[in-house]
């Protein structure tokens, strides 16, 4: 269980949240240290618990007795989520490989790959009313694999037949419309890449270092390549009458979530989404079809998209009235908050990690930010005394994560590193005490949304890395 | 002979032939594709979402009595017999009364009572997605009589007021003027 200063000050509404992720992130450390036991990377920048099975093919005596013997090992060891389990050869080059297509035609990862979106604890949540962290302390360049994409539910994952499926587009429009996804697919498409933020990431960090991990601190982002047909070719097929002004979508899950939008967003950068990473949308991403709000927070991004009503004020639904708002310490809520503003984070070193010794590290993380593109990232390795530029991975793409490499040579003592990021509009991330500053610590469930301070990871001189505020 | 600027030529006509010919085959509209199809009144009569002003709001009525059964029924699994809210494996629910002058404390409370500014919000939600078991099951009239219930407990209403869809966009909610629109970019990160 979580120890219990980590909870002091918060509301009860608040406590078992923080307390089911706190939970949760143990739970998942554990198994990570129990798959170390015996094995010689425990030591490593990378910890992957897959490697144990190496040992188990090569015979050791130790993994194989805890999977019950040599024999019957591979009949009773479960694969990794998304794995095929198959016995590895002590030399690939001396026996055939795997046939060919004998998968069905779709792919798996390796074995040996364990990086996984895990849940809060239970009663924190309940598992249709909750929400995964993407695994970004394992992640490479910007795209976020389609199965570790974080999720948010309000009451479970909708499965849905995309022949029975519709579009909607009807209220003040000269034409309403009804789309099947065949008709949505005959429209001129358009694919960008960008990322999806819950409006409550981070939101564990205002008082404390309390999550030890990046994946818990920072895994309701992810990114990803959509595809579908922008919201302005439905707005000039349906007409819209004039004072027009909101839109209000909605999904047909069970939670039949709506949000109201301003049309200006729609008409900005609206995408009526089926395509994700170049195949259709994931079902827990709102097969088959999902509204982009590019930069917006992640719960306006409605999946199992069914219908757009256009008005001319919105709705006031309970999302954006009693869950989505700001409390401020004065009693009063922030509404509407749509963007995401500028933010990053280093995902390597990050905490729970441990660098082997002194020497040449790669610094790496994500910046991104809701208003365009990452201008420009600095890093500190002195808790923000000074501050260097970071590479930036070309392309920089607007409303999109930015990968930033940073070389650093480690000289053994205790430091401190940060990243800030600098978006195009010259914004520049905050520090947590700039932050707090305006916002408050007052509104425990109030101000906890829209967290977006500089991130602090302290290494140790021993090479252990955590999580503090600096 | 086939020269490069002939492949050229041909290649742009194509290019301005795929912005202009689909709408062209649907009916000689140039400005529109015309895929899909007009919905019918019934497809969208099935639809709701109810604003602060009522639109939309069906027939039926609901009392205070008839809504404590359903939410003696429905509800106080999760939410508590007392609507106090619960926290266990299954059965999460909010706390839904109570908490009025906390917002601007050190530990605010917020509730359909304290914190949610529009009646409607409360008939809409609870039409649909709650149960959180069975979304939408409940009637009209049901609905009506569970947000009676709700209203009457947070002493909003009297519990003998009946509510339908005259009634509930005049209840004036506690905290119906807390809320601002987002203030953002911060000035003070600009100093």
């Amino acid at each position: 269980m979580a120890e219990p200063d980590l909870l002091a000050g918060y509301d009860e509404e608040t406590r078992p949240i923080i307390a089911g992720m706190i939970a949760a992130e143990q739970r998942a450390l554990a198994a990570r240290k129990a798959a170390l036991e015996d094995c010689e990377c425990r030591e490593g920048m990378f910890p992957n618990p897959g490697r144990r099975r190496v040992l188990v093919a090569a015979g050791s005596a130790v993994a194989a007795a805890m999977l019950g013997g040599a024999g019957a090992a591979w009949a009773q060891a479960k694969a990794p989520a998304g794995a095929v389990l198959r016995e590895v050869p002590a030399d690939p080059t001396k026996e055939q490989g795997a046939p060919i297509a004998e998968d069905g035609g779709y792919g798996s990862r390796s074995q040996f790959e364990t990086a996984t979106r895990w849940r809060p604890n239970i009663p924190a949540t309940t598992p249709f009313s909750s929400w995964t962290m993407s695994p970004l302390d394992q992640s490479y360049g910007v795209v976020t694999p389609s199965g570790l994409h974080f999720e948010r539910h309000h009451n479970g994952i909708a499965t849905i037949d995309p022949a029975r499926h519709f579009l909607f587009i009807h209220g003040m429009v000269e034409r309403p419309k009804k789309y099947s996804m065949a008709d949505l697919k005959r429209f001129p498409s358009a694919s960008r890449m960008h990322f999806i933020e819950c409006a409550g990431n981070t939101l564990t960090e205002w008082k404390q270092p309390t999550l030890k991990t990046v994946q818990g601190t920072h895994g309701l982002l992810s990114t990803s390549e959509w595809t579908g047909v922008p919201f302005a070719t439905l707005a000039r097929e349906v007409g819209l009458q004039p004072g027009a002004a909101w839109v209000l979508a909605e999904g047909s899950d069970a939670a039949v979530m709506t949000r109201s939008i301003p049309l200006d967003k729609l008409l900005t950068d609206g995408l009526i989404a089926y395509g994700q990473n170049g195949e259709a949308i994931r079902p827990e991403q709102g097969y088959p079809l999902r509204l982009i709000l590019p930069g917006w927070q992640g719960n306006m991004h409605i999946k199992w998209l069914r219908r757009l009503e256009v008005s001319d004020k919105p709705y006031m639904t309970r999302e954006e009235t009693s869950k989505y708002t700001d409390l401020m310490g004065n009693g009063k809520a922030r509404q509407f908050t749509f963007v995401m503003d500028a933010k990053s984070v280093i995902t390597f070193p990050s905490g729970e990690m441990k660098l082997p010794g002194p020497g040449f590290y790669e610094v790496t993380g994500l910046a991104w930010s809701g208003h365009g593109r990452v201008a420009r990232v600095e890093v500190s390795t002195d808790a923000g005394k000074s501050w260097s530029l970071a590479a930036l991975q070309e392309p920089v793409q607007p409303i999109c994560t930015t990968r930033f490499r940073f070389p650093w040579f480690w000289d053994g003592q205790p430091a401190v590193l940060q990243s800030r990021c600098v978006d195009e509009t010259g914004y520049i991330q905050p520090t947590l005490k700039e932050l707090v500053a305006i916002r408050g610590l007052a509104g425990p469930f109030g101000s906890i949304y829209h967290f977006n301070a500089i991130q602090s990871w302290a290494v140790a001189a021993d090479g252990s890395v955590s999580n503090v505020h600096a | 002979m086939c020269t490069l600027k002939g492949l050229l030529l041909a290649g742009l006509a194509a290019a301005a032939a795929s912005f202009a010919l689909p709408a062209l085959a649907e009916g000689g509209d140039p400005d529109h594709y015309g895929f899909g199809t007009t919905p019918s009144p019934e497809e969208l009569s099935r639809f709701f979402a109810i604003p602060p002003d009522g639109a939309g709001l069906p027939p039926g009525k609901g009392s205070h009595g008839e809504g404590e059964k359903v939410f003696a029924e429905s509800c106080a699994a999760c939410h508590g017999e007392k609507l106090e809210g619960i926290a266990k494996p299954q059965y999460l629910g909010d706390k839904l009364i109570g908490g009025r002058g906390t917002l601007a404390s050190a530990a605010p409370v917020k509730t359909v009572e304290s914190y949610w500014p529009y009646a409607t919000t409360l008939f809409d939600y609870v039409k649909r997605a709650m149960p959180f078991n069975a979304p939408g099951s409940l009637t009209d009239d049901q609905v009506y009589s569970v947000v009676a219930y709700i209203l009457g407990e947070a002493n909003i209403i009297p519990k003998t007021e009946t509510i339908d869809a005259h009634s509930l966009p005049q209840v004036r909610m506690p905290n119906r003027d807390g809320f601002f629109r987002d203030p953002r970019p911060e000035l003070e990160l600009y100093r």
